[in-house]
């Protein structure tokens, strides 16, 4: 093994834990954290089933960002609909055998031109904060290198296209990674590159706003049923304030 | 200081303004004092060691509150919410941008509660709790109405209004409260309703606009008080029993419970409909506040509790009054607990019971305000979006000339009057005038398109803000009308019992 191989696989054991036991420890605070009072926004849905519609329209499609800003709605929308298909793309190199619709033509061909598009949708939002004067002035030097970072990421990642690495091999360290069956990364600078800023990305989301993902699930004023006239609502913290009377 | 300052002007096509830093970092209301704090059970002046004691408050709430945890978590800081703001679009100050507004907390919040606010401070924007973010806090947690406009258009549902809140609380616990609502809070605990106005002043004013009712329409309207074993408890704002517009709505309630003979009755008790207990972000205060009426209801022994006409009363009727006073089963289960006034009415409508002569409203045409409270967080009718449809479906039953105002500042996107959230009050007039701006804009634009000459609400802040406002906008005071005044104008009475 090469000190590379055994730097990056240690890093990236590392990054995915903070990664995962991170968030699921965030999940595990809100889902703890009580809502005392019903708060959701119009158009509330009556029923668990309505909700349900309304989030998942507002993850697919950000339904209230649309209706609030079409540009940044439009820049977000086209980065994340990127990022999904690019780590559609990247499945390949975590799964063995590749289940076939990850090896379809159209999954990897979208999943390549999708780096374009996130390029293309972060700079739309790098300069938004940068030439608003209402965004630049709530950015904080972390908005900013987080949209670097990504952009970086993406950056990366497309010149692999004209610095490629063994793909084979990269694909055997994931799986090595996963199996515990380990085998050498190729050190090429690009691809090493490319594989630092993933992992910096991995650490820094459970204590970045990247917490926007669960968050969103957790939002009171879109996952609540409106239904407060017919069924209490009362956190535990309340119940001591109960009477009988 | 307050009288300096000018209108803003209307403009033709509003645009996002341009960004004026500390625009309005001079207006703060009054301060609380001892006597109205430590009878809400607050400290009366700044404690010694307020920085401790707030950030551990600030640790109880975040876990008390869900959306106070993940809302200061979770902002994008993508700027989509920084023109909703009708304070900021007034007074063009960054921190009246929801998210500006927000970040006021989130700074501190990032500073003694996240490992990056704790080892990179200035990465993240956070902030240590000095004495001027106190000020800060203290201006701007009282300069949002917590209409929760801006909740409606965040792609993660973050509202400002439940950051408000959770300020207010905060400062309340170290002693930094705020004079008008505390003070108001104080009254109903010990009176029983906003405006410290006992039983026997009540009654008079009740006996009196019987006599006037009765002399402009020649029927025996009743305008009961405590009376046992009544159908309906009503619950109203207490600007209903003498202000204008507000009074002619409670006639309006008069008129359809006595047509109707639905028997009904006021309490002393529960003689508010407000729980400025909202404001201040209290759950205990909001609590003591709602008991009161189940209290009324179970001394007075009716069947059902119906609400007046009021924004954030109804919205705490609506969406917390189960939960902080419930369960109801003492009362009729036929009906919701508790009732909108609008609800009865338009189910009178429905069921044929009211009649109306429309042509008593054609010397006005109107539009309807939408309150930010009725629209943004409560229903009405059970069905989604009643608490849009059934008051103009009223309006247009008992008028002819109605039109409705831009789309953008209607319904879930309506613009706050300027003086909610505990914001009603003269030490606040410049921010109450700027920040009525959005919707004079509308209101203005209607008036010269369709001529409209009237503006309904249902909501008794708004209603007392619009009449103080007007002015400032070359309107007159008694163009803002009660919704249930325009049923008194037209509703056709029976006179035969008199
Ligand atoms: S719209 Fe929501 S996420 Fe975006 S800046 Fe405003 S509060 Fe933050
Ligand atoms: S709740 Fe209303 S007043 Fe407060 S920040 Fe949001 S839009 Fe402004």
């Amino acid at each position: 093994m090469s000190f590379v191989t055994i730097l990056y696989a240690a890093l990236f054991y590392f990054a995915a834990t903070i990664l995962f036991v991170g968030l699921a420890y965030r999940v595990y605070e809100y889902a703890k954290i009580p809502a005392p009072l019903k708060i959701p926004t119009p158009p509330a849905p009556m029923t668990q089933r309505g909700v349900a519609i309304r989030i998942f329209r507002e993850v697919v499609f950000f339904e209230s960002l649309f209706s609030a800003t079409k540009w940044t709605w439009l820049f977000s929308w086209i980065f994340h609909l990127a990022l999904l298909l690019a780590a559609l793309r990247h499945l390949k190199y975590f799964t063995d055998p590749v289940w076939f619709w990850v090896s379809s033509e159209l999954v990897q061909v979208a999943g390549h031109y999708a780096a374009y598009l996130m390029l293309a949708g972060l700079l739309g939002l790098f300069a938004r904060r940068v030439f608003v004067d209402r965004v630049r002035y709530i950015s904080s030097p972390s908005d900013y290198l987080i949209l670097v970072l990504i952009i970086a990421i993406a950056g990366s990642g497309l010149m692999m296209k004209w610095f490629p690495s063994d793909i084979l091999a990269i694909k055997l360290f994931f799986v090595g990674l996963l199996t515990f069956n380990f085998s050498e990364l190729p050190s090429d600078a690009v691809l090493l590159i490319h594989l630092s800023l993933v992992i910096a990305l991995m650490i820094i989301f459970p204590y970045s706003k990247l917490l926007h993902a669960p968050g969103l699930f957790f939002s009171p004023t879109r996952n609540q049923v409106d239904n407060a006239r017919s069924k209490r609502h009362v956190a535990d913290w309340a119940k001591r304030m109960e009477s009988t009377k | 200081m307050a009288s300096k300052f000018e209108t803003p002007e209307v403009r033709k096509f509003p645009v996002i303004p341009k960004l004026e830093n500390s625009a309005t970092s001079h207006l703060s209301p009054f301060k609380s004092k001892q006597e109205f704090q430590s009878s809400l059970g607050y400290p009366g002046e700044l404690v010694e060691n307020w920085q401790e004691k707030a950030i551990d408050k600030m640790g109880d709430l975040l876990g008390k509150y869900r959306s106070l945890r993940v809302y200061l978590d979770s902002c994008i800081q993508c700027g989509a919410c920084t023109d909703k703001c009708h304070y900021y679009q007034g007074t063009k100050d960054p921190n009246n941008m929801p998210v500006g507004r927000q970040n006021l907390m989130r700074g501190v919040y990032r500073r003694y509660f996240t490992l990056p606010g704790k080892y990179f401070p200035k990465l993240v924007g956070a902030t240590d709790l000095t004495k001027e973010v106190l000020d800060d806090w203290y201006s701007y947690y009282h300069q949002c109405s917590q209409c929760r406009r801006c909740a409606v258009f965040c792609p993660i549902g973050i509202d400002t209004a439940e950051i408000s809140m959770a300020a207010r609380e905060v400062m309340d616990s170290i002693g930094v409260g705020q004079k008008y609502c505390n003070e108001i809070i104080g009254k109903v605990h010990k009176i029983g309703n906003n405006l410290g106005l006992p039983e026997p002043a009540l009654a008079d004013t009740l006996e009196g606009l019987e006599e006037d009712v009765l002399d402009d329409t020649e029927v025996d309207v009743k305008f009961p008080l405590d009376v046992k074993d009544s159908e309906v408890l009503l619950v109203t704002p207490s600007a209903d029993f003498f202000a204008e517009p507000h009074v002619d709505g409670l006639i309006g309630y008069a008129k359809v419970f006595h047509q109707a003979g639905i028997s009904w009755t006021l309490s002393s008790h529960a003689s508010e409909a407000a729980n400025f207990g909202m404001f201040i972000g209290s759950y205990d205060n909001m609590k003591k506040l709602a008991m009161r009426i189940r209290e009324a209801a179970l001394e007075l022994n009716v069947k059902r509790i119906v609400f007046g006409e009021c924004g954030h009363a109804w919205r705490v009727a609506y969406s917390f009054l189960n939960t902080l006073a419930g369960p109801f089963d003492f009362l009729d289960p036929r009906y919701p607990v508790p009732q909108h006034i609008c609800e009865i009415t338009n189910g009178l409508i429905d069921q044929n019971v009211l009649h109306f002569d429309k042509s008593a409203n054609d010397d006005m045409t109107l539009t309807y305000h939408d309150s930010c409270n009725v629209a943004r967080a409560s229903s009405m009718g059970g069905i989604m979006g009643g608490q849009f449809t059934i008051p103009r479906k009223i309006i247009q039953t008992v008028a002819n000339n109605f039109y409705d105002m831009d789309d953008e500042t209607i319904r879930e996107k309506t613009y706050c009057c300027g003086g909610g959230g505990g914001l009603l009050t003269d030490d606040l007039m410049e921010l109450r005038v700027k920040g009525a701006l959005p919707r004079m804009e509308a209101l203005k634009h209607l008036i010269e398109e369709k001529g409209v000459t009237h503006m309904a609400a249902i909501c008794a802040i708004c209603k007392s803000q619009f009449s103080k406002v007007f002015q400032y906008y070359d309107l007159e005071l008694d163009q803002i009308v009660s919704l249930h005044q325009l049923v008194s104008n037209a509703l056709i009475m029976n006179k035969k019992e008199v």
